[in-house]
This record gives structure tokens, sequence and C-alpha cells, in this order.
């Protein structure tokens, strides 16, 4: 090889012009490698690592405030909360994560059920109503929504909107609703609806709302907010907080919907529960308890109450402590009377909209 | 291939000092080193695929069949072979007519057209949509996909033409003028054909790169095979039937890469040799300048023009939501740093393989360079489950969430990317030179670095692009193995935009599309150079 030395060459296509950034990728690779593993191995209880499917910005004040509580770090991990916890079945005894924090309980219940979950300190269950927690004890709940209507009164007046989930079936609706039914928010809906008036009607139900709804089926309740709002569908199924937040993001001068509640006990009214666990592969049980505790304490509970610290707009449920954003009390919601064992993981709701054609 | 009648008739021959032996006996030969790297390559790009087997496998016969053959899937079908082929068409035509512009007229300012053409590769498609919809109703369902698409990739198409366009041999067009033949008949008979090659593995890519395109689409509301794929993964915690429905895009993809096959053919282009890539006279464009320059104007507004301005329209619109511990500056360096490390990775590990393909052509060979352009048509996620199953099987873990598993996980994803931009090269890079330094004494590692790299250089800087600029924008499998705690600046963006915090998504947006920008610079002023050189 005699080659290597001659250095006089045009400047283009020689490898040699690679070695250097390369020397500096590997060299730059190996230090965050060293730094990250470093972190990870700590395992003393100092820090815990957070798969959270919350919104961010809650899941950061919550963090902040733990950290300076009790001096133990938080890493935060955000994804959506069904592909975490496909990532946690796969990661095995393995996984990184030691708490789970999600928007909804089905993930949890999942996870519970395969038997990945560790049971939550009983003085923390003891923080939240019981009906707001895991019927057997594996993850605790944090804050609640409650399934609303959003409309646009410019398109449809709130004297024509439906009262029950199942008019949302009617023809005088078509093209006028939108659902977004991937999202997690909308399968408890569906499992209620299964639940009160079983498989056949709530077949037929899914089918005429997936053809009421055609050409407004979105991806998100964020877009249904959205489009409801700039006029681009009538009205919509979301969950109370996200109007409140879009509301606050581009500001109440440019609002042109209202949000409204289903006739009290309807299956449309569906309170959903945000929750979190230990996971039983977790190496810093203690410290992730910790956490767990911290988010239905008081103060905790209090951060998800203050809209203007957590941009939350979701209902506290625990230690006594109530919402300060100007909507509906928790208390005076009048929710379809289901519980979370029945709500389920949702598999039977997903089986029945990929038999009506919306998955 | 068989073995030399030299050594077959001379029976076992003493080994030999290296760079001393008959040159004439080791030329016919593969040489082991190139076959061992590249089917250690092929082998790499294989594990999503075996990954994708083993989790159907899991799901059982009866419950892939049924989802594979319900009502939606049909829907589903039509969607995306529709979309595929309109938007690959789209991209052919103004990705070659672009590239034809920069690089053989005298077009006004084409150093910095030949920039802001790349650029929209870089913006990442969910930004785009994001734009467009937030503009004009109708940019939604198919028409909305096909506008969208057809800006966000044809860049795909412009790189490799590009550069072809530069390395080709413009003593056929100078004949063929010379002979009476019209400018059009050239431009078809000569140069498209020279470039050939070029267009259909930009094709090639924008096709494989559509079906697996997710966030885009998801803000369209146009449902595809992928969409379907992250709703399974989504709602149903079955990785198993996601995984199923994954392997309907590796036929589809499979269908692409036989039909861009027969579509190529047998045709060679080579040329006499590195000297010959002189440059041609430009093109005056005379008449014809202005309407080309609008076009290009038109061409930047509305791929660049449109999601810069919502970016910007959404940082003075935004609310004042605050997130912290969220540095810009620190999410760029990570970005960039990602990029570099898997665009140099696959530039690499593309070598052997376009080497390989290019050089000693058969059909076992090219099978196994053709099985790793499967891996651009599989969604992200999957690939990061599967490297996410394999280290927790067989590697305890190790190096799970870390910076060089994401790299790695980066250069899996956009290894074809790479292999066409060197392939591209190498196809141009006569042998016969390669033969001719071997016979003066030069060893083969010589000739590899001496000549044979340094005409492939133009396709190699366009390789090592085009992944940084695919990095740039990654999401889903970023999500999945990014180590906890780091941001790059699509999941940050990702973050806010999750959040309707759109006033602060915005600049990391607008970051973005800087940070690609400068690859983008580069390459131009790096083909610039090599022209001027050669003149």
């Amino acid at each position: 090889m005699v080659s290597r030395t001659t250095s006089s060459g045009p400047p283009r296509g020689g490898r040699k012009r690679y070695w250097l950034p390369a020397a500096a990728v590997v060299a730059l690779a190996c230090g965050l490698l060293a730094g990250c593993g470093g972190g990870a191995a700590g395992s003393s209880d100092k820090s815990i690592t957070l798969y959270s499917g919350q919104h961010p910005q809650t899941t950061q004040a919550l963090v902040n405030a733990f950290e300076k509580k009790t001096g133990i770090d938080v890493n935060i991990r955000p994804n959506d909360e069904d592909t975490l916890a496909d990532q946690i079945m796969t990661e095995g005894s393995h996984s990184p994560a030691d708490v789970f924090f999600t928007e909804n309980t089905p993930p949890l219940e999942h996870l519970q059920e395969l038997g990945l979950l560790s049971p939550v300190a009983p003085a923390t269950l003891a923080h939240t109503p019981a009906k707001y927690n895991s019927p057997q004890g594996d993850w605790v709940g944090v804050s609640a929504r409650v399934s609303v209507l959003i409309y646009n009164p410019a398109l449809i007046p709130a004297s024509q909107l439906p009262t029950r989930v199942l008019q949302l079936a009617e023809p005088k609706y078509h093209g006028k609703l939108a659902i977004a039914p991937q999202e997690t928010d909308f399968q408890p809906i569906v499992t209620s609806v299964l639940h009160a008036d079983g498989k056949t009607a709530a077949l037929s139900w899914l089918k005429s709302i997936k053809a009421n709804a055609a050409g407004h089926i979105y991806p998100d309740n964020e877009t249904i907010a959205s489009q409801v709002n700039s006029g681009r569908a009538a009205f919509g199924i979301i969950n109370q907080y996200y109007w409140y937040r879009l509301r606050a993001e581009i500001g109440a001068g440019k609002i042109h919907s209202n949000i409204a509640h289903f006739a009290p006990h309807d299956p449309g009214y569906v309170i959903n529960v945000s929750g979190a666990a230990v996971l039983k592969s977790s190496k810093n049980q203690a410290a992730a308890q910790k956490f767990l505790a911290f988010l239905v304490s008081k103060q905790g509970q209090e951060i998800i109450a203050n809209p203007a610290k957590s941009i939350s707009f979701e209902y506290p449920i625990a230690s006594g402590v109530t919402t300060m954003a100007p909507e509906m009390p928790l208390a005076q919601l009048r929710p379809y009377p289901i519980t979370f064992g029945e709500l389920g993981d949702g598999t039977t709701a997903i089986a029945l909209m990929r038999e009506a054609g919306l998955l | 291939m068989a073995a030399p009648p030299a050594l077959a008739t001379s029976g076992p021959l003493p080994q030999e000092p290296r760079g001393t032996g008959a040159p004439a006996a080791r030329k016919a030969r593969t040489p082991v080193a190139l076959i061992a790297a590249s089917a250690a390559v092929a082998a790499l790009l294989a594990l999503p695929l075996l990954f994708l087997l083993i989790e159907a496998r899991g799901a059982g016969t009866s419950t892939v069949t049924r989802l594979v053959f319900r009502g939606l899937t049909r829907e589903l079908l039509w969607n995306t072979v529709r979309l595929t082929i309109v938007v690959t068409f789209l991209c052919a035509v103004i990705g070659t007519a672009a590239a034809w512009c920069v690089e053989r007229t005298q077009l006004p300012g084409r150093r910095i057209w030949a920039v802001l053409v790349v650029v929209p590769l870089a913006i990442p498609d969910f930004v785009v949509s994001f734009g467009w919809a937030s503009l004009w109703n109708w940019v939604q369902g198919f028409q909305g996909a096909v506008v969208v698409m057809t800006l966000a990739v044809y860049p795909l198409v412009y790189l490799p033409v590009a550069a072809s366009l530069r390395a080709a041999d413009p003593g056929q067009e100078e004949v063929a003028r010379s002979l009476g033949t019209g400018r059009l008949r050239t431009f078809f008979r000569i140069t498209l054909r020279q470039a050939r090659g070029a267009i259909l593995g930009g094709c090639l890519l924008v096709a494989l790169v559509l079906l697996a395109e997710y966030g885009a689409f998801e803000i369209l509301g146009y449902q595809t095979f992928t969409t379907e794929i992250f709703t399974e993964f989504s709602v149903s915690f079955s990785l198993a039937t996601a995984c199923a429905l994954s392997l309907v895009l590796v036929v589809l993809s499979l269908i692409v890469l036989a039909g861009e096959g027969l579509l190529r053919g047998k045709g060679r282009v080579s040329r006499s040799g590195a000297l010959a890539a002189r440059r041609l006279p430009p093109h005056r464009l005379g008449r014809a300048t202005i309407p080309v320059l609008a076009g290009f104007a038109l061409l930047t507004l509305l791929a660049l023009g449109v999601p810069v301005g919502a970016s910007i329209y959404w940082i003075f619109a935004g609310g004042a939501h605050s997130l912290d511990g969220i540095s810009l500056p620190g999410a760029t360096w990570q970005t960039a740093l990602y990029g570099g490390g898997a665009g140099l990775i696959d530039t690499v590990l593309a070598l052997p393989v376009a080497l390989l393909a290019v050089r000693y052509p058969g059909w076992a060979r090219n099978f196994l360079e053709r099985s790793t352009y499967l891996v651009l048509a599989m969604p992200g996620v999957v690939i990061a489950f599967a490297l996410s199953y394999f280290t927790e099987r067989y590697a305890d873990s190790f190096l799970y969430q870390s910076t060089p598993m994401l790299i790695l996980c980066y250069a899996i994803m956009f290894f074809p990317l790479a292999l066409v931009g060197v392939k591209a090269s190498l196809a141009r890079a006569p042998a016969s030179l390669d033969e001719v330094a071997r016979s003066l004494g030069q060893g083969r590692l010589a000739v590899l670095l001496r000549v044979t790299l340094r005409l492939a250089g133009p396709g190699l800087a366009a390789a090592f692009c085009l992944v940084f600029l695919s990095v740039v924008t990654e999401l889903t499998a970023t999500l999945i193995l990014i180590p906890t705690g780091v941001q790059t600046l699509a999941t940050q963006f990702w973050v806010y935009e999750q959040n309707v915090s759109y006033g602060q998504a915005a600049p990391f947006a607008l970051v973005m599309i800087a940070v690609a920008a400068v690859p983008s610079y580069v390459l131009g002023r790096f083909f610039d150079r090599s022209a001027h050189a050669q003149r």
C-alpha cells in the first residue's frame, strides 16, 4: 500500500476527507455513551426513568416539583402511550422504565394483565378515590377528563346537538360529525355503548357514525378541536380539556366554538382517567413509588389543578384538591356508570371498530 | 464466477506476497473480502424483515389472513398504489427537469437554485402538510397527499440525476449534435438515456419512501398501509398484527423493485475515462430564461415558502406556553451528530455492496444488493422495534437506547439512499481504469482509494447528504431508541406540536430547515469545484 501518503490529489472523492469527521463522531459517540451509561448504572434511587404518554407540559411541571422536593432526578421519555406500552413489552425484564405515566387506563390495564406492573403502595392508592384506581391495585389514578361535544355555533346551533351518543348515528348529522377513532379517548365511549346496548346495536351505531363522519375522520382530538373551531367541521367528540387547551394556545378571541355535555348517565358521557404505575422490572422501586406518591399528593394535585402551572385543564382527583379552571366541577359530572375493570384494555372495542371499518 | 484457468491448471499455487502476483490471474476473480463485506451488510439490513417474520408467525395464520383480507385492505391498497404512481411520476419529471436546468444550462443564479431545490427534502413531511393544510382547505385526502408528497420528496430524484449529469460523458452529446441531431432529440436520446439509471434509482427511492410515509398522511387524513400499521401499533398493543400488516408493505416494495429492475434493463452507460467529464459549454436558455426562472421560483415558493411561511406565522400567532430544559442549540447538535454519524456509516457500508453490484454482477449478487432496498419501505417504528427485540433477546439489551444504537438504526433505515448515490457514480467510473492501475502494481486498497473513490466522489457526497437530510426529519424510530432525556429537533418539534404549542414548535422547524441547508450548500459547491477542476 504505497499510496496512502499521497495527499496532493484533488480534494474530491478521496476517502481521507472523511477520516477526521468520522473520528470526531466516533469519539463523541463514545463520550455520549459513557455519559448515558453512567447515568443509568447509578441505580442508587437517585434517578428514575419515566415513560410518559401524558402531555409534556403537565409532566414537566410535575417532574420539576418532584425533583426539587426529593432530589431524585427524573429522565422523561415522551412518546405515544400505546407505543410505549408496546415498547415495555418488547423490552421485557430489561426495560429501562421505572414509572409509566399515561393519559388513559387501557395501556396500564394491559400491562397489568401481563403481570408487568408492581403493586402500588397502599398509602398512595388511598389518596385517590377507589373508583379512579385499578381494581387490582397495580396503577393509581392521577387526573381525569370527561368526554364532551365540541361544536361551532355558526354551523350547528346548540339546540340541534345530540344529547345522547346513539343520536350521533342519525342521518341528519351526515357531513357534520367529526371523530378521531384512533385516539385512546374514543375507545372507552365504544366500550360504554357496547356495555349499555350490546354488540349488534354498537356495531350498527359505529357503521352509521363512520358514514356520518366521512371526510371528518381525524387522527387526534387536537385536530378535531381546531377543525371545528375553524369551521371545517360542525361538531365532534373530544375530551373537554382539548377545547380549553386550544383556547389557551390561540387566545379566547379566536375561539369560535363551544362545548356541550351529553345527557346525564348517557354512555357517551365517560370519564377518562390518567394513571401511573411502577414497572415490576424497575431496579429503583423505592424512588419510583415515591414519584407515584408525589403525583397524588396535595402538592402534585395542585399543580394539575392550576392551568397556569401545568397547562393541563384536567381534573385533579386525589387528596381533595379541586380544579381551578373555569369549568363544571368534577363532583357535578354525571358520567355513565362503568368501572375501569369493565373498560379494560379496549380490545373488544377495537375488534368492533375494525369490524365497522373504522380502524 | 468460475476459477480462472491459470489457477485451475497449475494446481495449488504457493502463497505469493501481495502486490507481486500476476495481475491477469487476479483480474477475473471477485475479491472474497468484498463478498464477505456485502453479505454482512445485507445480513444487517435483513434484521427488520426477520423480526417481521418472527412476530407475524406469533400472530397466527388466521389472525393474519383476517387482517390482510378484510374490506379495508382493498381501500388501503388502492390509496397506496395510486398515490405511489402519481407522485413518483411527478417527482421524476420535476427532479429531472430541475437537475438538467441546474447542471446543463446557463440558468442565472444556478448555485443558489442548486441549494434551494434540495432543501425541501429536509423539511419534515408533517411540517409541510401542516403548512399546506393550515392555508387551504382543499389540501386534504388524495390531492393533498399528491401535492405535499411531491414537493417533499422530488429532491430524491433531483440529487442522483444532478450527480449523474455532472459525471456523464458529454462527448456523446457533442457527437449527436455534430451529426445534426436536434436539441430535443439529443436531450431525449442521449442525455436522458445517460441519466436513466439515476432517474430510475431516484424513482425507486421515492416509491419506497412513499410506502413508509406516515406523518404527512396522518395530518392530511389520507389512509395508506403505513397509517394503518401505526394505528395497529397504537391501539391494539399487538406487535404481532402490526408486523403481519407490515409484510404487505414488504410485498408491495418487492413489486416496486421488480418493476424498476424491468425498466432498467441491461443498458450500461460508461465513459472513456475520468477526464471525459469535462464540462460542456452550458446550453443557453435564451428566451426560455424567464419562464424557467419563474418555474424555479414557483417550485421554491411551494416547496419551501409554504412551510417556512407557516412556521414564521406560527411563531407570531402562537400562544406563550413554555417548557423548560429544552435548548435549541443542544437539539441542533444532537441532530447533526446523528445525521453525520449515520451518513458516514451508510456511505462506507454502501461501498462494498455497490462495488459488488456494479463491477461483478451476477444474479446472486444483484439479489443481495436489491434485498437491501426493502428496509426503505418499512416504517421506522418497525425497524426500531426490531433492534429493540434483538438486543433484548440476544445481547442483554447492550447499548439499548444509546447513541450508537440510534445511529445504527438510522443507518439501517436509510441505507438504500446511500446505495443509490454510490452505485450511480461507481457505474460511471470505468472498471478499465482500475485494471490499469492494478496492472501498474497498485494494491487493491490503493486502487479503491486512489482511483475508484475519487471517481465516485460526487456520488459519495450525495449519498452522505441524502442520509443526513433524512435523519434530520426522522421521528418515530427516534422516539423509541433515542437516549432518554436527549432531544433532536424533530422530537422537540413533535413534543410542542402534540401540545398544540405551534408557536414554540415553529422555531425548531425553521432550524431543521437551516441545518439541512448546510449539506445542500456544501453539496452544490462540491459539485461546482469538481467540475471546474475537470475543465
